[in-house]
């Protein structure tokens, strides 16, 4: 822990810095890899819940109770459909019976309980109408839009709009990987994923905005030095917050990793376990988001400010001279040449890597530093 | 910080912590004061049956609040006719009634009932008589005691004649036996409820076979002279395809008492009143139906002020309804009781059977009788509720064994307590003394969240579901990371070579701000689901909303202030090993404080 904890220090001090920024390219075809995946998983179909498509479900826990006896009895219940007959984790075993099968709930449950010889009360059973998922889809698509238009709104104001623009992409990005997973493994999607879904989106902007609050306080006043383009300066920020966002990252997975493992292993398929489940995916792309897709677009569009433009050429310029000098001094050959190379180059340090050795010589002595 | 100078630079940290202790001790006192020492479990956690209904219409207008409400109180009335004590009927969204029916009540047929149509028709009634067996059969030939009837209607008191009736008859109508029809339709005088005998009372009580108008309701209330159950037939013809139906439908039979109107609207049928307040039913031989309860446009129960005639129904048809509402009273106001009364008929029961005086054209009407407020209004919404354009699908019906919910909330539980003792190592171990702090800042957290949904569940029928639980357990992260945004920040402030004390005061602002953003966010994300969310998912927010209202009240009231206290102890200021702020762990180097901002551009950009 206490070199984690190091870590730490050295990230905020710069002294390990990774270029998160600067490899945005990288992490954009990584993510835009993801997203064609989960594009071409959603191309082909969700696995959508009893929920969205109408039908029923029982419930019936007798112990010794085996799926092929349940099949028997629910065919005899049903006159021969097909029923879906599972048995989940926790020794109960869980019938599906598509809406098409017109016979009324209550005889399949009576007649169910008399097959197997299970009180009626113990049966649970929930019946779905057609159009209940339909609703429910329906409400999470427009709160869904509802949240985004607002949460953009209002990142706009407290922040400005490219890291609204920038939050929003993260947040769609971390939807799509996360309903891609879904489609792709083929998990079941429920009402207790949507609810899933629709968490991740406060999580994933809560991860952003904690991040973009340090750049935005990095980046005040930046156009006044000529040290540190905004894309370094961003990238600073993000590595100082970078412990913390690993820890509340953790800190969030926690009790998800604790619903998921109780959900899973002591209940089997449930509300438990779907909520869980979509949260863990959902609020892992979040972290990775905010990381590696939010901050390297923000400074995207940041640099196609004029001022940034500006303010790039002013750095650029100063590192040409820079060199220069540190050139000429090499060429004389004098260890102090480099000794002052070395001194100078905290301007650009943040986004050259590999300068440790350098910084720690340097470490520890009072002056140097403007 | 523009801290005033006579205060201590870190202000008062007790008194924020006094404030939220006794606000917590207090919440907690009071959950045990009033008895609420558990929040109300939901269907999926305490077992039961839950019913979704989703309004469904041709005309969306027609989903509105008010049709929704008058539709939960009929629902309501239903499930309490099958006997199912504490159930539950709300609406939950714009479109949705919730049907919640608690402990596994195992009330098959309840799904079934509770969601159907209502479907109200005025039928004219053929013939009446009581049914079942405290029925002492009336006597009532109903000329004979023909009572004063009801109050007439304003308009009608002029013309009304004073509907006789077959009153003694005792009349099922129950809570809301309509008694007048005004504006031409009198009472069918017939409720032996003692608000009957009001009578004695009205105005126009020129019955034409008048005889003592208050004493014959009241007798034929209290004694209804013995006579046959043929004789009580009231004189109305019953059509001889019915004439065996009528005679052996008893009513006081529960499988008897179901819904005759089948669907051939056009034919007579027969049906029992749909309450038995007075301890028999009635059983009614009813025409074909004339005019349809949707043809109604509006009803409502006003006083009366001008004959004083207390409350009455008025009543609005829309132009089909009053059509055929013309042509039927203009055909029943000839005829002789009891053919001269028409059974407002809902689902299959009969509510109301006034009577008609006069042909009543224009489409507007009055049911005027000795009606109390409540029977007024009862039969107002019973009307309106025929004249919804609703009807109900159900769209999801869950029936959970208590011993599954038991297993569920058990399993939430767990994950919780796991979940929490997670987060307190994870503290702890990166932490150290710090972790201490998020530590009693969840127990604080716990406490709040616990005893505010306990509180919520007595105050506004909150109730616990698996989802809500969820999301308490979700927000067991979202309290510890606030946590951790302060903390970093305290500890990038000792790195960067800040003493303890000042650390803690310069992280604040800035941790405030990031706390508050995101809280805000989070909260939004909340808000938003709740408003627009159905089912499930409702719960899930509202416990989301709170938790994180509730980070930004121990944040702000709790762990500040500790920590703030916590600087003042050597323990803590010195940077011991264990306090999690040591400097030299976190790499801040011995305080030589003209390099402290030492990092270049970054930190110094900062400081802007």
């Amino acid at each position: 822990m206490s070199r984690f904890s190091n870590l730490g220090h050295r990230l905020y001090q710069g002294e390990v810095s990774f270029d998160f920024v600067g490899r945005r390219k990288l992490w954009y075809s990584i993510s835009g890899v993801i997203v064609l995946v989960a594009a071409i998983g959603l191309a082909m179909g969700l696995h959508l819940g009893i929920e969205f498509k109408g039908g029923s479900v029982y419930t019936v826990q007798k112990s010794g109770l085996t799926v092929s006896q349940a099949q028997t009895a629910v065919n005899d219940v049903t006159h021969g459909t097909t029923a879906l007959v599972q048995s989940t984790d926790n020794g109960k075993v869980r019938i599906q019976i598509s809406s098409e099968v017109e016979q009324s709930p209550d005889s399949i449950r009576s007649g169910l309980a008399k097959e197997l010889s299970v009180p009626v009360a113990e049966i649970d059973s929930q019946v779905i109408g057609p159009s209940w998922g339909e609703q429910i889809s329906h409400k999470a698509l427009l709160g869904l839009v509802i949240f985004m238009v607002l949460v953009t709104v209002y990142m706009a104001i407290a922040f400005e709009w490219r890291m609204a623009v920038a939050a929003l992409v993260a947040l769609i990005h971390d939807l799509l990987i996360t309903i891609g997973v879904y489609a792709l493994v083929g998990f079941e999607v429920t009402p207790g994923t949507v609810i899933g879904f629709l968490t991740i989106l406060g999580y994933s902007l809560y991860d952003t905005v904690v991040v973009f609050d340090t750049v935005k306080e990095n980046t005040k006043g930046l156009t006044k030095q000529s040290k540190l383009t905004y894309s370094e300066a961003a990238n600073a920020g993000l590595n100082q917050t970078l412990v913390r966002s690993i820890n509340t990252t953790v800190v969030a997975l926690l009790p998800v990793a604790a619903l998921l493992f109780i959900g899973g292993g002591l209940l089997g398929a449930g509300t438990l376990n779907d909520i869980s489940l979509a949260l863990f995916i959902g609020l892992a792309a979040g972290a990775y988001s905010s990381i590696c897709v939010a901050t390297p677009l923000l400074a995207q569009l940041k640099e196609e400010q004029p001022e940034m433009k500006a303010l790039a050429k002013r750095v650029a310029q100063r590192r040409a001279s820079e060199a220069k000098a540190a050139a000429e001094a090499a060429g004389e050959g004098t260890p102090e040449g480099e000794e002052f190379a070395d001194e100078d180059l905290p301007a650009g340090m943040v986004g050259q890597r590999g300068q440790a050795p350098g910084r720690s010589r340097a470490k520890g002595r009072p002056t140097g530093k403007r | 910080m523009a801290t005033p100078k006579s205060r201590p630079r870190d202000g008062y940290p007790g008194r924020a912590l006094a404030l939220i202790l006794v606000v917590t001790v207090g919440l907690v006192a009071l959950m045990f004061g009033t008895g609420n020492t558990k929040p109300r479990l939901g269907i999926d956690l305490a077992g039961g049956t839950s019913i979704t209904l989703t309004a469904e219409s041709d005309d969306p207008k027609a989903i509105n609040k008010s049709n929704m409400n008058i539709a939960v109180a009929i629902i309501q009335k239903r499930v309490n006719a099958m006997g199912v004590s504490e159930a539950e009927v709300q609406t939950e969204g714009d479109k949705n009634i919730v049907v919640n029916i608690p402990k596994g009540g195992d009330k098959e047929s309840a799904a079934d009932q509770v969601g159907t149509t209502a479907k109200l028709f005025f039928r004219p009634v053929l013939a009446y008589a009581p049914s079942g067996v405290q029925a002492q059969a009336p006597t009532a030939s109903p000329s004979a005691s023909a009572s004063g009837s009801a109050a007439p209607a304003p308009t009608a008191s002029a013309t009304a004649t004073g509907g006789s009736t077959a009153a003694p008859t005792p009349s099922a109508s129950g809570t809301k036996a309509g008694r007048a029809l005004g504006e031409a339709l009198t009472a069918d005088a017939a409720s032996p409820s003692p608000t009957a005998t009001a009578p004695a009372a009205s105005p126009a009580a020129s019955a034409p076979a008048a005889s003592a108008p208050a004493a014959a309701p009241s007798a034929a209330a209290t004694a209804p002279s013995a006579a046959d159950l043929s004789a009580a037939l009231t004189q109305g013809t019953v059509p001889a395809d019915l004439q065996a139906q009528f005679a052996a439908l008893d009513c006081s039979v529960d499988a008897q008492r179901k819904d005759y109107q089948t669907a051939d609207l056009t034919k007579p049928t027969v049906a029992c009143s749909s309450d038995k307040e007075q301890g028999y039913y009635n059983k009614f031989a009813l025409g074909p139906v004339q005019v349809n309860g949707s043809d109604i446009s509006k009803a409502q129960a006003t006083i009366d002020t001008q004959n004083a005639a207390g409350w009455q129904v008025q009543l609005q048809f829309n132009d089909n309804g009053s059509k055929a509402f013309a042509t039927t009273t203009g055909q029943l106001a000839t005829q002789a009781p009891p053919a001269n009364q028409f059974a407002v008929v809902l689902d299959g029961g009969v509510v109301s059977h006034p009577q008609v005086r006069e042909s009543i054209p224009g489409g507007s009407a009055v049911i005027s009788g000795s009606f109390t407020q409540d029977e007024a209004q009862g039969l107002a919404n019973v009307l309106n509720f025929g004249a919804l354009p609703l009807s109900f699908a159900q769209s999801d019906v869950v029936t959970v064994s208590p011993q599954l919910g038991g297993d569920q909330l058990k399993a939430g539980l767990i994950a919780g307590l796991i979940g929490m003792i997670l987060v307190i190592l994870y503290s702890l171990v990166y932490y150290r003394g710090l972790g201490l702090v998020s530590i009693a800042g969840l127990l604080v957290s716990a406490a709040l969240t616990y005893s505010i949904m306990s509180l919520l569940g007595a105050g506004i029928g909150f109730a616990l579901n698996l989802p809500a639980v969820c999301g308490a357990i979700v927000a067991i992260g979202i309290t510890a990371d606030s946590f951790i945004v302060y903390f970093e920040r305290i500890r990038d402030e000792v790195r960067e070579g800040a003493p303890l004390r000042p650390a803690v005061q310069r992280a604040w602002p800035r941790a405030r701000r990031t706390i508050l953003v995101s809280d805000f966010v989070s909260f939004l994300c909340a808000a938003v689901l709740y408003l627009v969310s159905v089912g499930k998912v409702q719960g899930f927010a509202f416990t989301l909303g709170l938790t994180t209202a509730l980070d930004v009240v121990v944040i702000f009231l709790f762990t500040k202030p500790l920590i703030t206290l916590l600087a003042r102890k050597k323990f803590f200021s010195d940077g011991h090993p264990w306090s999690g702020l040591d400097p030299k762990r976190l790499g801040a180097r011995p305080p030589i404080r003209g390099t402290r901002r030492r990092n270049s551009a970054p930190a110094a950009t900062k400081e802007a």
